[in-house]
This record gives structure tokens, sequence and C-alpha cells, in this order.
């Protein structure tokens, strides 16, 4: 098996256990049980999961992080604290250096930070690649291509080339494809970061209300504390190099969310502490000196 | 602000965005006569100092420039030049075209084993670079040794000169595959074939298409630069090239001169033509700037 260290789970859909159903591995993408019967139970976890390079730099070192099935959890920190890396664990992009990673790998939804849509292909053809290459039957992929398509808002768009979307609608199309998988884990790296102001917002909220409907375990990258704040059930803060988890902060905010949750002072409570758990990571004990200058 | 109390009308958080505009569809577009009048006008003002250059020579020397009228009716139109320029016009753009097939075939397959096979690539890539510096002319002779006077030889020089851009270009295309894009594929367990067929290939298609265009125009070098060394069996533009200019019969060699030009024009244009239909819906080098 090439992850290194997935464990063996009782899930017929993960990828490392024993040989699956013929029926289950027919089906891969089967729509999902409304609130399934799974809820809560961790679709990752990662214990003591650490990422040491060739050339003896500390990506990531200690981490512990598990991600149940209705949780969406943000992680923010600084750039290159290896949040990215992180998802590319969990994915099974790249295997962990130690530590035991377990993973939903088989509906497994993964949005990156550019859109990554192929531009040759329309985005009816760009949603339906997912489907395409795990061998998904034709009529099948037409009926989730669809519905992934109208869920993000793009109906009426099925044939346009990327190239002539504006970046909004692109960050959608790459959300459509991804839904196409049906993921009980979803990653998600820093989607709207590229976005202007507005258009975050709004997919901000659309992407919470696919969350509410679908609760898949989710993971959700970001700098931006609002962002963050506003999305998940928990806010993890990482330290910069090696990346380790310095605080977890919960969100004690009931879903569905309202937009106007941002302007309320306990929302901004929350995210005050998430800003100064952060702010500390910079310079932990400012020194008189340098307030001075 | 206005936009944020819109948002508390807004209960369905999947909100459609705007639907596809009336005339956010590009109208099919037309081929803008205007875009023909600059090089129109270029040409005019060519023939015109061609024309001034042919009458300022004088004496002796005024054979050397023929005017363009003359070039026209003697040199292409009269019936004892078009009838050699004509057939030579045909074989060389036979041989031309099948030089650059072969090297196409060629240079995609060269192109896709390299990509396949790394080390392959790092071990033979200097001597494709130096195998592209060797002078052909130098190398015609040993052509012409081993496989004769024949038309294979000829399309072996052809092949030679116009190969090299093709995997070139290829492999730059497809070694500039986005790095997001590849491990989406890897995460889907997409095996090695399924990701040049579906995500290298097309996405080295841009390069490729440039490459056929700068290998069209060797090609028709090739050819021609082939038959003038070969000056054996039926002849092609190359051979009457040389034949005129022995013969001191300069009207028909400007005939032969411009209808290698058009050959070559013709080939460029294709190649042109190709790529803008290839990659006309997805690629910024195939839109049409006002």
């Amino acid at each position: 098996m090439s992850a290194p260290a997935i464990l063996t789970r009782t899930r017929p859909a993960t990828r490392e256990t024993a040989p699956e159903p013929p029926a289950t591995a027919a089906t891969p993408t089967a729509p999902p049980p409304v609130a399934s019967a799974a809820e809560g139970e961790p679709l990752l976890s990662f214990s003591g999961v650490g990422l040491a390079y060739a050339d003896g730099t500390h990506a990531l070192a200690g981490v512990d992080l598990q991600v149940r099935s209705g949780e969406l959890v943000s992680i923010v920190g600084s750039s290159g604290c290896g949040k990215s890396t992180l998802l590319r664990i969990a994915s099974g992009l790249l295997p962990a250096s130690c530590g035991a990673v377990q993973a939903e790998r088989e509906h497994l939804g993964y949005v990156f930070q550019d859109a990554t849509l192929l531009p040759w292909r329309t985005v009816a053809a760009n949603v339906g690649l997912l489907c395409e290459l795990r061998g998904v039957p034709r009529e099948r992929r037409r009926q989730l291509v669809q519905s992934a398509i109208d869920m993000v808002g793009l109906g009426g768009f099925e044939h346009h080339h990327p190239r002539r979307l504006s970046g909004g609608m692109r960050m959608r199309a790459s959300l459509a494809r991804a839904l196409t998988v049906d993921p009980r884990l979803f990653l998600f790296d820093e989607p709207f970061g590229a976005l202007d102001e507005i258009t975050r917002l709004r997919l901000n909220e659309e992407l919470l209300g696919i969350f509410e409907a679908r609760r898949f375990a989710g993971v959700f990258v970001t700098h931006s504390v609002t962002e963050a704040v506003f999305m998940s059930s928990k806010v993890v803060v990482m330290s910069d190099r090696p990346g380790r988890i310095v605080a977890e902060v919960p969100v004690p905010f009931a879903y569905p969310r309202p937009p106007d949750l941002r302007f309320d002072p306990a929302f901004a409570r929350v995210a005050a502490t998430v800003s100064a758990t952060l702010r500390d990571l910079v310079s932990p004990s400012p020194a008189p000196a340098a307030l001075a200058s | 602000m206005t936009l944020l109390e819109e948002r508390h009308d807004q209960p369905a958080p999947v909100a459609p965005p705007q639907p596809p505009a009336a005339g956010s569809a590009c109208p099919p577009a037309r081929f803008p006569v205007r875009r023909l009048v600059a090089p129109l006008l270029l040409f005019v003002v060519v023939v015109a100092c061609w024309e001034g250059l042919s009458r300022s020579m004088h004496g002796s020397r005024a054979y050397l420039v023929p005017s363009p009228w003359s070039v026209l009716t003697k040199g292409l139109l009269a019936h004892d030049a078009y009838s050699q320029i004509l057939p030579a016009f045909g074989r060389t753009a036979e041989l031309a075209t099948t030089g650059l097939l072969v090297a196409i075939a060629l240079g995609l397959a060269v192109g896709a084993l390299l990509y396949r096979f790394h080390w392959l690539e790092r071990a033979s890539f200097p001597y494709l670079v130096a195998l592209q510096a060797i002078p052909v002319l130098a190398v015609a002779p040993m052509m012409a040794v081993a496989f004769g006077y024949s038309f294979f030889a000829k399309a072996v020089i052809v092949v030679m000169i116009a190969f090299f851009p093709i995997p070139t270009s290829f492999l730059l295309g497809l070694h500039s595959v986005d790095q997001g894009m590849d491990d989406m594929f890897r995460l889907h367990q997409a095996s090695w074939a399924t990701r040049f067929r579906k995500l290298a290939f097309p996405n080295a298609l841009p390069n490729l298409l440039t490459g056929f265009r700068i290998s069209a125009g060797l090609a028709v070098v090739g050819a021609i630069v082939g038959e003038e060394f070969f000056q054996y069996g039926q002849p092609g533009l190359g051979m009457r090239l040389l034949q005129y200019l022995n013969q001191v019969e300069y009207h028909r060699l400007y005939g032969c001169l411009i209808l290698s030009s058009i050959l070559g024009m013709a080939f460029y244009g294709f190649f042109t033509w190709l790529s803008q239909r290839v990659l006309r819906s997805w690629h910024e080098s195939a839109q049409r700037r006002p």
C-alpha cells in the first residue's frame, strides 16, 4: 500500500483496508445518506505526525489532530508554517516521516489554492474529470456533474471554458469538481485566498451551506482569522517551522450560521482570542525596547 | 454596507451567481477585412521599391534586377516558364510535406519517450542539441553515399532540418504541467498513460503547435537545400533555382524565388490556422487582438 501509516479501519470505503466488497467499489460516489448515521466518527486522525525533509529541515512536528464528520476545523498560521503540508499528508500526496495518519481516502475532496481547472475543458468536463478518472459510468457521471454544478450555482455555465469565468466562478467549478466524489473528508487549502473580499464572503457562506447539507469532515486552511472563525467549529493555530499545533480554539456557534454572525460581539471575542494567539507566535514576549523604537 | 445589508434578505446560502448574460458569448468572429489593408499597402510599397531599383540599374547590370512586371510575365506566366516552375513547385511541396510529416511523427515519439523516461532525456538531450548544430550541407554528401541520389535521401535532409523544434517544444509543454493539476490526477490514482493523455499532452499543445510552425518553415528550406545539393531526378524548385542561376535566366529565377516564398507561407499559414483552430477556445495565444 502506498501510504505509510494508515491505520486499519472498519469502514469499507477506506482505501487501505482489506479488499472492498465489489458493490462498494462499483458505486464509489453514491449519494450521501442525508445526516449520515456515521456522524461524529473521526475521518482524519493524526497522532504525532512529523515531517522532515532530506536536508534536515522539519516542516511539521508532533501534530495531533482529529476531525470528525460534521466538524469543520480551520487551520491558521503564517505562510510557510506547514498548513498546506498538513493537507498533503492527510490526502496521501506526501508521506509523513513519523507518526500515524488515518484518513478517509476514497471519498476525499481536495480543493487547492488555485482552481486547477484544465483550461481546454469546459466547466462540465472539468467537473466530471474525477468521475472520469474513477471510471464512473457516463450516465451516472452526467447526473453527478449536473447536481454538483447546480449545488455551487454554476448552472448555465456548463459549456464555458475556464478562461471566460471570473476567479470566483472558477473556484465554484473547482468546488463542484470535488463534490462529485461525495467527500466525507474535505480538505480546503486556502481556497478563497486569491479572491476579492466580496466574493470571498459570499463563497464562505455558500460553502457553509454545502457543509450544513452534507456534514462532511472538513479541514480548512486559511490566512484569515475571520474566515476561520466564521466557517469552523474549531480553529487550530499552528506555529512557524517546524509547524506544530499551539492552540485549539473552539467556536461555540451552532450551524447554520447567519452571515451577520460576523458582527456579533461573541464572534469578535473568539476572533480576538485566535488573533492574540497568532500575535504571541510572532513576538512571544514583546520587549519594551522594541516597543520604544 | 449596502451589500452586507442585502445579504440579510438572502436566507438561501447557495445563491446562484449572475446568469450568463446574453452578450457574454463571443459573437462569431468574422475575418476583419481591415487586417488586410496594412500588408497590402506594404506589398505595394515593396513592389514600387523593386520597380525603382530595377529602373535605376543601368547597362550591363540591369539583368540583375528585372522589373516586377517582367518577372510576372516572363518568369511566371510565360508558358515555358510555368510549365517548368509549377511542376517543380509541386515536387518541392511533396518533398517538404513528406519530410515534415516524418519529422512530426518522429518528434512526437521522441518527445513522449524522453518525457516518460527522465533519465533518457538527461542522457540524450546534449546530443540532440549537438545533432541540431551539425550543418546539414556537410552531412548531405554522406546521405548521398548512404541512400543514393534518391527522394529518400532528400527527405532525410528535410527531416534532419525540421526535426529539432518538435521534440524540444513538445518536452517544454509536457514539463510545464501545473503542479496542482498533477497532484489532482495523482490523488485519484491516475496512471501515467492517463496523466499523459488527459493532462500533459493537451497542456503541451500550444508549445507543440508553435514547434510545428517553426518546423514547417524549416522543412521548406530543407527541401530546397536538399534539391540544390542533389541535382538529381525530377527537378524541384531548388534544382530549378540553381539551373536558372547558371543559365542567367533571372526572370525565372525570381519566379522560382516567389514560388518558394509562397510555399513557405502556405506551410506557415496552414499551421497557424491549425493552431487557431485547436487552441481557440482556451488558449491566450489563439485570441484575436483588436
